[in-house]
This record gives structure tokens, C-alpha cells and sequence, in this order.
């Protein structure tokens, strides 16, 4: 009776096991086969290998625009994050600023609900009020409005976990508070850094609704919005393009996975994904 | 001697400290908080994209407010947002996420590797990306899904747009619930499973008598989380546009196609300040939950 009940068991576990695999494969699959056969079908198919899609991409001016689009705007929000954040937290961290936890815990709670697609009405009239439609300049502030308490928060806790010493003694050589910011503290608080680094880029370099609502012009449009502007002349989606540029776009945000994975182990990236 | 006191090493001191936080405020300030606030006074005009009412809105009350609750079309979209949440998030993400995380402690590691790999990638790759997989997935002619089944001809996302999307949804977030319950897996003191092994436990009593009650915190935590996540997801709209005939518009699809796309920015205004009201009410369920947690 035991036996057959585990043998039962072991067996349900691996028709579960083989279900799990194909239910999350099989859509993914198509990103690998697609962008390497000579004719890309929607159905999933061996491919008869060429590297011919993306000779196409690199001949498509909006494809390659969009990637640069996307790079200047993914990069734009880390800067802006990264400056804003860090130098922030320090001060957050080193001074006594009254009612500081109530001011981070506040940021961090209004960040959680006045999400992109909550907030969507206002921060397109905000935008449209301030001339900024159709600038990627409104796409980075907007986006770096909601990474920053978030990125405080982490950078904060960070902060206070690095030895002042450093600075008590730069401070006794004569140097400026900028100056130990730039030379000692930036440089005992770089992983933390790296991780905001990489967190507001994989946040930036995906996201579709904020760059969708706020951009007109195809020209300024990220990867995310402009994969769907690609269709043949006779009005099918340009498969060929299509899977050779999804490949291409999903491929850094897989590597930094893979960095922070390597780097933390994944249950952190888990914790600060959004 | 001070300001050491108070671990200002670096001598900061209270005012170039503020000039260190102000930058971030600000544009936090004017990008988050202000939008937000804003949404009270936008939801009470008749703001428009174009014509008259773009140029000088009026002060309509509170007639964005009823008129939406009082609509069939909101209504319905309230409850589609219902059904897609508990569906696709509540039940989906959440048992598909604990199965996964239950069945890969006593799995070989290789095998582990593979099924966490795939879950994985479909958390992280970009949302656009991940639509038109699916959109590839499930076409009627010529997609995967069709072939396989021997379904030909089937249009899943017009025959069962809901289902379509609640089932890619959990596709999609699965991995998250994943990784919550592998680590709250890993608390559960080892003796404690040992000792209902002894007992001949058999897996259901185990769950519920020995895991259950050690992962509380995590199930309501993780529940809270995704279920904000999926209220707040657009991507279904790359699927189905809220279509057909409006069976897939939830909250976020139908608050752009009112506001944006037809250009009614006071009604949509409204729409999104009851969004942001209930992430409000979820948040704070949420944070309660932390604070018994550290208790």
C-alpha cells in the first residue's frame, strides 16, 4: 500500500515536473529558433540557421534607433538615480535630519501605489503641462521620480553599514564634504552603488507604458513601444525583424541577471524587483 | 564634538545636509507627490485632451465620481479587474509559485536548475518582448499552441481573452512567489519536518500542520505584493487591447483608453484616484503585516 502510494507519488511528481518545464519553455522557446531561420514563422519551428534577421535589423534605421533610444534613456534615469540617491542617503545617514524614518518610510509607501499606470492620468497632463511631451527628458525624469525612494531606501541602509572612520580622518586632513563624498565614501559604498546601478537600468530598459504614453514621434520611441510598429508592406508583422529585435533587446537584461545573480545570489534581485 | 555625537562624521552639518537631500525631493516632489495630490483637483473637471475643455476646464464636483460608479463599463471592468487579480495572482501565481518551491527541495540539482532557469526568464525578459511570445503562441493560424493541440483554427485570445491572459499572467509572475516561498521553505526548522515524517505525516498534514503555520507571514506578505503588482500590470493591454468587445479591459487598460485614448482626462483622473486609493488600501494591509511580522 505504501509502495504504491509513492510510487504514485514520484510518478505525479514528474508529470508535474515535465508540465512545469513545457508550460514555461515553450513560449521562450521561439526567441531562440525564431532569430536565427531563414523564414520565421509564428509556429514554433527547427530553424534552418542563418544570421540573415539581423542584417536585417542592422539595416533598419528605427530598430537600431530605437536600442540607442533606449540606452539614453535607461542610462539618463541611472545617472540621475544614482547622483540624487547617493547623495541623499549619505546625508540621510550621517546627519540627524528630524522625522527622517517617517520621510523615508512616506517616499518609499507613495513610490508603491503612484505607479505608472495609477498615475498615468496626471503625470501625462503634469507633462504635457510642462512641454515636455515627446522628450525622452520626460521619460527619465518621470521614471526617475518613482526609482528614487526606493533606491534612497536601499542606498540609506547601505550607507549606514559602512565605517565612518575613513571620513573622520579625511575630514582632520582639511577635505571638503564633497570631496570625502567623491574619494572615500563613493568608493566603500561601490557595490551598493553597482546594485541601484543595475536595478534602475533592468526597471528603465523594459518598461513600455511610460515612454508610451509620454512619446509621439517614432523616431524617439525605446525598443519597448516600437517592436509593434513593425510590419511588412503587406501589413503582416515583420517576423524576420521582429525575433532577431526581441533577441537583441532581451539579451542585456538577461547578462545583468546573470551579473547580479553571480554577484548576490538571485533571492536579492528578487527582493528589488518591482 | 557635537555632530560626532550624532555620527556626523564627514561634518556635514544640518544645512549642506540638506542641500545633499533637496535635488532628490524636489524632483520626487514634482514627479510623484504632485501628480498624486494633483489627481484630486484634475478628477473634479471636465479636463480634455483636445477642444474647448483642454483650454479652460471647469469645475465639475463630483459628477467624475458618480458617473463612474453609476457606469456599466467601469463596473465591469472593476470586476474583470477582480477576476484577473484572484485568478492570475491570488490562486495561479501563488500555487503554481509554492508547488515549485515544494517540489525543488527534494528535486536533483540539474533538474532544479532547468525549471527555475525557465521560470526565471519569464519573469525578466521585457514585458513587450514576453507579449508578442505569447501573441506567437496562441495565433490562430499558425501558432504553437494550435499545432500542439491539434486545435486548429482556435482563437484564444478571442474565444477566451480572460482565461488567455489570466494564464499569462501567471506565466509571467510565477517566479516571484517562487523565490518568496523557496526562502520561506528554508526557515522551517529541519526538526520539525523530521519529527512529522516520524509520525508518518503524509504531505497534506505536513503542509498544513508543520509549513503552513511557519510561513504565515510570507503567504500574506506575498499575496499583498502580487496582488498589488497585478492590479497596476499593463502588459495584458499588448495582448488584447481590452478586447473583445471590452472582456479583458481591467482598471489600468480601461483608465487608458478613456483618458488617453479618447482624450476624457477629468473622468480619467477620477479612475486614477480610485486606483491609487485601493493600492493605498493594499499597501497598508501590507505594512500591518510587516510590523505583526516583526513583533
Amino acid at each position: 500500500m505504501t509502495f504504491v502510494r509513492t510510487a504514485l507519488g514520484r510518478i505525479g511528481r514528474y508529470v508535474f515536473l515535465c508540465f512545469l518545464v513545457v508550460f514555461f519553455a515553450l513560449p521562450v522557446l521561439w526567441l531562440v529558433t525564431a532569430p536565427f531561420d531563414r523564414a520565421p514563422a509564428l509556429r514554433l519551428s527547427l530553424p534552418e540557421f542563418t544570421l540573415d534577421n539581423f542584417r536585417l535589423l542592422m539595416d533598419n534605421p528605427y530598430a537600431l534607433r530605437s536600442l540607442g533610444n533606449s540606452l539614453i534613456i535607461s542610462l539618463g534615469t541611472m545617472a540621475v538615480v544614482l547622483v540624487l540617491a547617493a547623495l541623499a542617503s549619505y546625508a540621510l545617514s550621517r546627519v540627524r535630519v528630524p522625522g527622517r524614518d517617517l520621510l523615508l518610510y512616506t517616499l518609499l509607501l507613495l513610490s508603491s501605489i503612484v505607479t505608472g499606470t495609477a498615475a498615468m492620468v496626471p503625470t501625462f497632463v503634469l507633462i504635457t503641462e510642462l512641454r515636455l511631451i515627446d522628450q525622452h527628458l520626460a521619460v527619465v525624469l518621470v521614471m526617475a521620480g518613482g526609482l528614487l525612494p526606493a533606491a534612497i531606501f536601499i542606498l540609506k541602509d547601505f550607507m549606514d553599514n559602512t565605517p565612518q572612520s575613513y571620513e573622520e580622518s579625511a575630514r582632520v586632513y582639511g577635505a571638503s564634504s564633497l570631496q570625502i563624498l567623491r574619494h572615500v565614501v563613493v568608493p566603500i559604498a561601490r557595490p551598493g552603488l553597482a546594485t541601484i546601478a543595475v536595478w534602475s537600468v533592468v526597471q528603465v530598459w523594459g518598461n513600455f507604458l511610460v515612454p508610451f504614453i509620454l512619446l509621439r514621434t517614432a523616431n524617439k520611441f525605446p525598443a519597448a513601444v516600437v517592436m509593434f510598429t513593425f510590419y511588412t508592406e503587406g501589413g503582416q508583422p515583420n517576423l524576420a525583424l521582429i525575433s532577431a529585435f526581441s533577441l537583441l533587446f532581451s539579451v542585456p537584461v538577461v547578462l545583468l541577471y546573470l551579473f547580479v545573480n553571480r554577484r548576490y545570489g538571485f533571492r536579492f534581485y528578487g527582493g528589488i524587483k518591482r | 564634538v557635537r555632530q560626532s555625537a550624532t555620527g556626523d562624521a564627514a561634518g556635514l552639518g544640518r544645512l549642506r545636509a540638506s542641500g545633499f537631500i533637496a535635488p532628490a525631493m524636489v524632483l520626487v516632489g514634482v514627479f510623484l507627490v504632485f501628480p498624486a495630490l494633483w489627481t484630486l483637483y484634475l478628477g473634479v473637471t471636465n479636463w480634455r485632451l483636445t477642444g474647448f475643455a483642454a483650454a479652460q476646464p471647469e469645475f465639475v464636483g463630483l459628477e467624475n465620481y458618480l458617473s463612474a460608479l453609476t457606469d456599466d463599463r467601469f463596473l465591469t471592468s472593476l470586476r474583470l479587474t477582480l477576476v484577473f487579480v484572484l485568478g492570475s495572482a491570488v490562486l495561479g501565481q501563488t500555487t503554481i509559485g509554492f508547488a515549485v518551491a515544494w517540489l525543488m527541495r527534494r528535486t536533483a540539482p540539474p533538474v532544479r536548475a532547468v525549471v527555475e532557469t525557465f521560470i526565471l526568464l519569464a519573469w525578466i525578459l521585457p514585458s513587450s518582448v514576453v507579449a508578442f511570445l505569447w501573441l506567437a503562441l496562441l495565433d490562430r493560424r499558425d501558432g504553437t499552441l494550435n499545432a500542439i493541440l491539434g486545435s486548429e483554427g482556435t482563437a484564444w485570445l478571442l474565444e477566451y481573452p480572460m482565461q488567455s491572459i489570466i494564464v499569462f499572467n501567471i506565466w509571467n509572475g510565477a517566479a516571484f512567489s517562487m523565490l518568496l516561498y523557496s526562502s520561506a521553505l528554508a526557515s522551517i526548522p529541519p526538526s520539525q519536518l523530521e519529527t512529522a515524517r516520524m509520525v508518518g505525516a503524509g504531505t497534506w498534514a505536513t503542509l498544513r500542520d508543520v509549513v503552513f503555520p511557519n510561513i504565515r507571514g510570507h503567504v500574506l506578505t506575498n499575496t499583498l505584493l502580487i496582488t498589488l503588482w497585478t492590479f497596476n500590470l499593463f502588459t495584458p493591454y499588448l495582448l488584447t487591447r481590452g478586447g473583445p468587445e471590452q472582456r479583458t479591459e481591467i482598471l489600468p487598460v480601461y483608465v487608458y483608453q478613456v483618458a488617453l485614448r479618447d482624450g476624457a482626462l477629468g473622468p480619467g483622473a477620477a479612475i486614477s484616484l480610485i486606483m491609487i486609493l485601493i493600492n493605498l488600501a493594499i499597501a497598508l494591509a501590507y505594512m500591518r503585516v510587516l510590523k505583526e511580522r516583526r513583533r
